[in-house]
């Protein structure tokens, strides 16, 4: 997977697929799309990264261990649940909060903070094992 | 939160939603399990970080334990406590909710998590800290408290997979060829077994049209005989496999004693324990109706553990080995329990599972100090550490007692509700078997212990010198590893000593799994309308 | 339609059973993800089927449309489609490593844990 050709278009590829995960996460709850969908996307963006310029460029590219990232998610989802402890309501009960910026309507949500962490998890679990099945020792 | 003229008020549908308060005190149903997980994503987070490791594992499960601890409170106090997931009426949320059996199940597991995770530090290597063995603990701590706190079937199909990825980690933690031959093993028959346990999920879904266990108590009834059966056969069998009850008990002794000892301990205390509850909380508290039909099948399972258990036991060679098959003799005593399904039995099956689960946990300790103490793995071999670690050798003596149901310890009590129970509901096969199982165990369990401390040499050798591979437990093993564990039994000890509150908890356990009006009406508490 | 699927979830199991069955590990894998399949549909088809109308609330509606899917248990096929994912990724790798070090596809061949020669008991006291 050596050729100039898809050295040179993986990194504008993976960063627009990372871009387009992005997208797909924050059209879910009322669309098509979501964490678990997005993150797919994102890791394979990681993979393709990885199988063009190397596993090791790809660990150095993404600064943490992709492992750390699904941990990260891991929490980012429980505190997404932990939020309504202050509104007096049960475990994970999606809170939304409307804002309205000129005109078009910005809905935040704890919903969309659990997505965001799911996004991470799958990111950070995916793409661990996508690197460590391209590294050529086998790793895990 | 939004006014309403947004149209995002959809979501908000009023008649869907609990529209009173939650008090933050209720949230005590989450905490064990949401600890845990948040435990286990930060201690990813603090993969490079080997000295934080354990402490930040301790913290959290004694988090989790005094969270038990509160929890057992208010149980006790006022009743089942429910909580549903994100405001929405039961049954359509997914329901947490806990009675006096999930109440003291969760504790006994978050007693044994805290003490395996000091344990651990004698035998990990920094790799096996960096592939995360507390991570996956928490992990493993998440998944048996969630399937012991949760009130919906889909949901704890989702916490045994949760706790078998977590146990998967943690069996090839360390990679030794033994280890990966054990793995396949208990990989392959406990994946069958959770698929078994989804597909009678689907069927169960199908006939009633609710996953959550305080709506099949209603609803669970309409069944007709014949598809009820067949469920209910299923669910024995998916959980049966789980609980490793003969004859679905395989898996166990291929597997427990090939990874750390730690790993054995929590598997060995916890594992099977899950999958006992569930039968009873499926057969016993949902369909009680298929529980009965079920009776001499249930009461054949149990007397073939029981027997077997400890036969098998006597057979060994190797210590954990033999343990594994004490831990198949336990659980036979459960399903007698379950199988009688009357006040004495069901009492004494919660009772025995809670004792189970913190004995056994000990008992595979003492296991892994022995064979740190001899280097070896091979009883036979072992021979004469009585002269070098007294303490050690009355511990093992202690767990003697303890797992074969002698007095004064915490054994004796629940046998003697699940002999009472079969008295009065004349099952004297059952009865003889009770008592056979704790006359076996005694045998086998004292058998070890003659070869282990009391004889001198090596099998065979007629020679009355020590074997020169003794030696004393270091400084590390010694405040790690043999402190825990005498703390471990003296918890176990002082309940023994002082069972009453077991007695009284595991009567309103029992009372609660007969009759679940108390926690059909914690889980309903908000839904008015229904009748 | 229930009838043709029920037939096909037969078909499925009846084929992962076969491969379950066998001795040779990759046969077994393959056995598990076919009975993956089969649980999925079975959790599918006991859901009800109904043709076409799918399960979504309109905007400004409070209740989907009359005969519309019963989205229960597509969210049951998703959550058993990861988790059996995840599984089935390890079993994977754990046999392929369970191959290579123990050079076994062979079940018959693992007789680490449980040696087939196993030394009789300690006979005397």
């Amino acid at each position: 997977m050596n050729t100039v050709i898809f050295r040179t278009a993986a990194p504008i590829l993976a960063a627009l697929m990372l871009v387009f995960s992005v997208f797909v996460l924050l059209r879910g709850h009322n669309e098509p799309g979501g964490g678990f969908i997005g993150g797919l996307i994102g890791a394979s963006a990681l993979a393709i990264y990885g199988i063009a310029m190397g596993v090791e460029e790809t660990r150095k590219a993404l600064k943490v261990h992709p492992i750390t990232l699904a941990g990260f998610g891991v929490v980012m989802a429980a505190i997404s649940g932990f939020i309504s402890l202050a509104f007096d309501v049960p475990f994970l009960t999606g809170l939304w909060w409307i804002f309205d910026f000129d005109g078009s309507e910005v809905a935040l949500s704890t919903p969309l903070i659990f997505d965001l962490g799911v996004y991470a998890v799958v990111v950070g679990a995916v793409g661990t094992i996508a690197l460590a099945l391209e590294a050529d020792e086998g790793g895990d | 939160m939004a006014t309403a003229t947004t149209s995002y008020d959809a979501l908000n549908l009023p008649p869907a939603l609990i529209d009173a308060a939650t008090p933050a005190a209720d949230w005590v149903v989450v905490w064990p399990v949401a600890l845990a997980l948040t435990g286990a994503g930060l201690l990813v987070m603090l993969r490079n970080y080997r000295h934080m490791q354990l402490a930040f594992a301790v913290a959290v499960i004694t988090a989790i334990l005094l969270s038990n601890l509160y929890l057992l409170a208010r149980v006790i106090e006022s009743g089942p406590l429910a909580m549903t997931m994100g405001r929405w009426l039961p049954p359509f949320g997914i329901t947490f909710a806990a009675d006096m059996t999930s109440a003291i199940f969760s504790l006994a597991a978050s007693i044994a998590a805290l003490v395996v995770a000091f344990y651990a530090q004698t035998e990990l290597t920094d790799r096996e800290h960096k592939f995360g063995f507390y991570p996956m603990l928490l992990l493993l701590l998440c998944g048996v408290s969630g399937s012991f706190l949760t009130g919906d079937i889909f949901n704890l199909y989702v916490w045994f997979e949760v706790m078998l990825i977590a146990s998967f980690g943690m069996l090839i933690l360390g990679g030794r060829k033994l280890q990966l031959d054990g793995a396949i093993k208990y990989g392959f028959l406990n994946f069958l077994a959770t698929t078994l346990f989804l597909i009678t999920v689907a069927y169960l879904y199908g006939l009633t049209g609710t996953l959550n266990f305080a709506d099949l108590v209603d609803k669970g009834a309409d069944i007709p005989t014949g598809p009820l059966i067949t469920v209910s056969l299923l669910f024995l069998l998916a959980f049966g496999v789980k609980a490793a009850a003969f004859p679905g008990n395989a898996w166990l002794p291929a597997s427990y004693h090939t990874p750390a000892v730690s790993v054995s301990a929590i598997f060995g205390g916890l594992l099977t324990k899950v999958g006992a509850y569930a039968v009873i909380r499926v057969l016993t508290m949902a369909l009680p109706e298929g529980g009965a039909q079920l009776q001499p099948v249930i009461v054949l399972i149990a007397i073939g553990s029981l027997i077997l258990g400890p036969l098998g036991a006597m057979a060994q060679t190797n210590l954990r080995r033999a343990i594994g098959f004490l831990v198949i003799g336990g659980i036979g005593a459960i399903f007698a329990g379950f199988a009688l399904a009357s006040h004495h039995g069901i009492g004494g099956a919660i009772f025995y599972a809670f004792h189970s689960m913190l004995a056994i946990t000990a008992f595979y300790l003492l296991a892994g100090l022995i064979e740190r103490s001899t280097g070896t793995t091979d009883t036979r071999k072992m021979g004469g550490l009585y002269a070098a670690n007294a303490p050690l050798s009355i511990l093992f003596l202690i767990m003697i007692f303890l797992i074969s149901g002698l007095p004064p310890f915490l054994g004796l009590w629940p046998k003697i509700l699940l002999v009472e129970g079969g008295v009065r509901a004349e099952n004297w096969w059952l009865v003889a078997a009770i008592l056979i199982n704790s006359f076996l165990t005694l045998i086998a369990a004292s058998r070890l212990w003659a070869h282990i401390f009391w004889r001198n040499g090596v099998e065979g050798e007629r020679s009355e010198q020590a074997p020169v591979g003794l030696q004393k437990l270091d400084r590390t093993e010694n405040w790690f590893g043999f402190l825990p564990t005498m703390i471990l039994m003296a918890i176990i000890l002082v309940f023994g000593l002082f069972p009453n509150w077991l007695f009284e908890a595991s009567g309103i356990a029992a009372r609660d799994m007969l009759l679940p009006d108390r926690y059909v009406d914690a889980v309903f508490a908000h839904a008015e309308d229904r009748q | 339609m229930e009838v043709a699927l029920a037939g096909l979830i037969g078909l499925f199991v009846a084929a992962a059973v076969y491969l379950l069955l066998s001795k040779a590990i990759i046969r077994m894998l393959l056995g598990v993800a076919i009975l993956g399949n089969a649980v999925n549909l079975l959790i599918f088809t006991v859901g009800r089927l109904t043709p076409e109308i799918p399960p979504i609330v309109a905007a400004g509606e409070y209740l989907p449309i009359e005969g519309s899917a019963n989205p229960l248990p597509q969210a049951l096929i998703l959550t058993a489609i990861v988790i059996g994912f995840a599984l089935l990724s390890f079993l994977l790798v754990l046999g392929y490593r369970a191959y290579q070090e123990l050079d076994a596809d062979n079940t018959d061949n693992m007789r680490l844990a449980e040696p087939e020669d196993a030394p009789r008991p300690p006979l005397s006291y």
